[in-house]
């Protein structure tokens, strides 16, 4: 199963390679990570995706819990949560295609960020799946490049994973 | 405030923090820290001949105190010699703190001379480290590493220094922290209540329970606590390759080791119980056998101070996350609040029963033949023989480890040291050295192996530079023994490298190192060696003992089977 996991760390040298250390050592899987220092510059925000199964997941949020500079850690996908991720994507954009690339990212809700003759940069933010379905709703022969961050999340509501 | 540079730092840290003894070796990188030891005496340097050993060697000095272990190396080789014993010590979850050199700062990253990325590579086999970014941190650094090492489940923190942070001519004002507050780090103080209290009630209810304690309930200084309560309930114990002392070995009650090489009685007792108390203990592959096959019947009540070690290879009906002794004395506590202790004594005493037809099968017995080789069991019975079994007894790794795990009973916590989760081989001769150092007094045996000596045999020369009385036991088969063993058992008798050809003469090795050497090859000669190495009481004996190189080890867990599937003898089993 797919899990989202937010973590917040010491913002220290090091603490990153801890957590990343510690997935390839124990054979864990990730398959999305982003890290960015949070409004209080002594704690990262850390968000990764990763799958298992009830056990495993457990084993991870145990061990990860346990790397001293780990403060608090959050399962995001046990309760109501706010996904995102942000796609740079540049799609070739000439003739005909020009104007069906553009419909494809106004039905996304994307836009387009930088525009040369042939080519157009899109911006897409979304779940996962929403941007997998926007890659494949292009079509794989259109895109020249992809960037994507990784996933970010919240909770829903009043819950805060804070100090 | 006093100003000190950063390698005085160093040393006033292991001063306050009441260090008396560190295991280490000079170089380049940490000439500022021996410079400043030099300058002072009250924390002892102990020079060893290899780094390994000094891991090693502050890491008996650990067991066998329950004190962490202090190590300082250099950087590059240096540190990565450390590396074997820092995962020795992180396996088996021993409180030890390793400062390491490192080239200057600005130099870091340069493919400097004697650089290596010492945080990196031991990250996955300590429990922390940290790298001194400005000496100004070194106090608090210290001060969080000797910590983070000694509370909640133990293991090794590494500190590594680079040398500009330790130049003399900078000096900073020093003070040493008096606590350490850390947000990011604040280990369990006590078990649930609740779940200690449904523990107590499923144990009241056990028809055939067995408590099965480990290595937690040595290093969790829990040893009272689990004997009263065994004794209070009844109950048998077993106790783990890293538990053995944690309940006394010649008590009634006690059924021996568990596990791969455990008795036939715990490991019966152990597949066949209804509830299980396991007590700081992991539940690793060499107990368990095949996890899924694991003593299918039982309730599994899981004491661990760390929350990573339940459920991991074996599912906890009852989980309870503390210290040990502390859950443990709760549990004293209720039952003694609740007067009559109320345990199911009928079904007690067919357990019991049950118990002692295993224990006739006697899973320990070997056979013995007056013409032919002496056997290492033998040896072993004449080592408690001649130590009255008040001993501390180090361990190298593989076959003599497991005689002298059987054979040897132990009634103390703290009195059996050996690398149980690592399985290091050259662990034993530097461990004993820890061990003799912290307890001078004491008498201190190694029981090894021709093929594990060897592999730090140089610390005889530490042995004769500090004094240190030793007893050798070297259980020599002329063969790698446990391997040779499992080739015989499953690789149709092919010895492959597993035999050692052109052995030294211990003897004579031994007396070229400056102590005693003694060969012993018949058996009517055992005893009286044994006790004539023991009278030399200043003196390091190193006794090359030959015994029978076909002998194996048993029982043995038959593979993937489950607790009670077991070899008895190379011909019968369960």
């Amino acid at each position: 199963m797919r899990r989202i996991i937010s973590i917040l760390m010491e913002n220290e040298p090091g603490a990153l390679s801890r957590v990343v250390g510690l997935f390839s050592q124990r054979g864990y899987n990730i398959e999305t990570l982003t890290v960015a220092p949070t409004e209080d510059e002594t704690l990262s925000r850390l968000t990764m995706t990763t799958t298992g199964d009830e056990k495993k997941i457990e084993q991870i949020t145990k061990h990860l819990n346990k790397l001293i500079e780990v403060v608090k850690l959050v399962d995001l996908t046990e309760g109501a949560h706010i996904e995102r991720e942000i796609m740079l994507m540049k799609v070739k954009a000439t003739g005909a295609q020009r104007a069906e690339v553009k419909r494809t990212v106004d039905i996304f809700r994307g836009q387009i960020v930088d525009v040369t003759a042939t080519v157009y940069t899109v911006q897409l933010t979304g779940t996962t799946d929403k941007l997998e379905a926007f890659i494949a709703a292009i079509g794989e022969t259109q895109v020249l490049e992809v960037v994507r961050s990784g996933v970010s999340g919240i909770s829903r509501g009043e819950k805060v994973l804070s100090l | 405030m006093e100003m000190l540079s950063g390698a005085e730092m160093v040393v006033r840290a292991l001063q306050d923090e009441g260090v008396e003894y560190i295991f280490g070796y000079p170089g380049g990188a940490v000439l500022h820290i021996y410079d400043a030891l030099f300058q002072q005496d009250t924390v002892n340097h102990i020079l060893v001949r290899h780094e390994q050993a000094a891991t090693h060697a502050a890491d008996g000095y650990a067991r066998s105190t329950g004190k962490p272990g202090v190590v300082l190396v250099t950087s590059g080789p240096g540190a990565t010699n450390a590396i074997t014993g820092i995962a020795t010590a992180f396996m088996d979850s021993i409180p030890m703190v390793v400062l390491s050199g490192q080239v200057r700062s600005d130099w870091i990253g340069d493919d400097a001379f004697q650089e290596t990325d010492m945080v990196g590579l031991s990250r996955p086999i300590v429990k922390h480290s940290f790298m001194v970014r400005d000496p100004r941190q070194i106090p608090e650094m210290i001060k969080k590493a000797f910590y983070i090492a000694n509370t909640g489940r133990p293991g090794p923190v590494l500190v590594d220094i680079p040398k500009d942070h330790t130049a003399p001519h900078n000096t900073f004002p020093y003070e040493y922290p008096k606590k350490v507050k850390m947000r990011s780090y604040a280990p369990v103080t006590r078990g649930h209540s609740g779940q200690i209290r449904k523990a107590v009630d499923e144990l009241l209810k056990a028809k055939r329970p067995v408590l099965y304690a480990g290595g937690g309930v040595v290093q969790g200084e829990a040893s009272q606590a689990l004997t009263a309560l065994a004794r209070k309930l009844n109950f048998p114990v077993t106790n783990t390759l890293m538990g053995l002392g944690a309940y006394p070995g010649s008590d009634e009650q006690f059924l021996g080791m568990l596990g791969m090489h455990g008795t036939y009685e715990a490991n019966m007792a152990m597949h066949n119980a209804d509830v299980i108390l396991v007590a700081g203990a992991r539940l690793d592959d060499r107990v368990t056998n095949d996890a899924r096959k694991f003593c299918p019947g039982a309730k599994i009540i899981h004491i661990d101070i760390d929350p990573a070690s339940i459920s991991k290879n074996v599912a906890a009906h009852i989980p309870i996350v503390g210290p040990v002794k502390q859950v443990l004395e709760e549990m004293l506590t209720m039952l003694d609040e609740q007067g009559e202790v109320g345990t199911d004594t009928k079904s007690l005493e067919r357990w019991w029963q049950e118990i002692a037809g295993w224990r006739k099968v006697h899973g320990l017995r070997y056979e013995t033949n007056e013409q032919g080789p002496m056997k290492p069991q033998q040896v072993v019975q004449a080592l408690y023989k001649a130590t009255k079994g008040e001993a501390y007894v180090t361990s190298d790794v593989g076959q003599h480890q497991m005689f002298a795990a059987q054979h040897y009973l132990y009634d103390r916590p703290r009195q059996w040291i050996n690398s149980g989760g690592l399985g290091t081989m050259g662990f034993g001769l530097p461990a004993a050295m820890g061990v003799q150092f912290a307890h001078p007094d004491a008498v201190v045996a190694c029981v090894t192996g021709e093929g594990s000596i060897q592999m730090n045999i140089q610390e005889l020369s530490t042995c004769l530079q500090y004094g240190l009385p030793i007893k050798i036991i070297n259980i020599n088969n002329q063969a790698l023994g446990m391997v040779r063993q499992w080739q015989d058992m499953q690789y149709g008798g092919r010895h492959s490298q597993s035999y050692m050809e052109s052995l030294p003469d211990f003897v004579k090795l031994a007396e070229s190192y400056g102590h005693v050497g003694m060969l012993v090859e018949k058996l009517e000669d055992l005893d009286g060696a044994m006790e004539e190495a023991f009278a030399l009481k200043d003196r390091l004996v190193f006794m090359d003992i030959y015994v029978d190189p076909t002998e194996h080890v048993y029982p043995m867990h038959i593979a993937d089977g489950s607790m009670r599937d077991m070899w008895l003898s190379k011909t019968e089993r369960t």
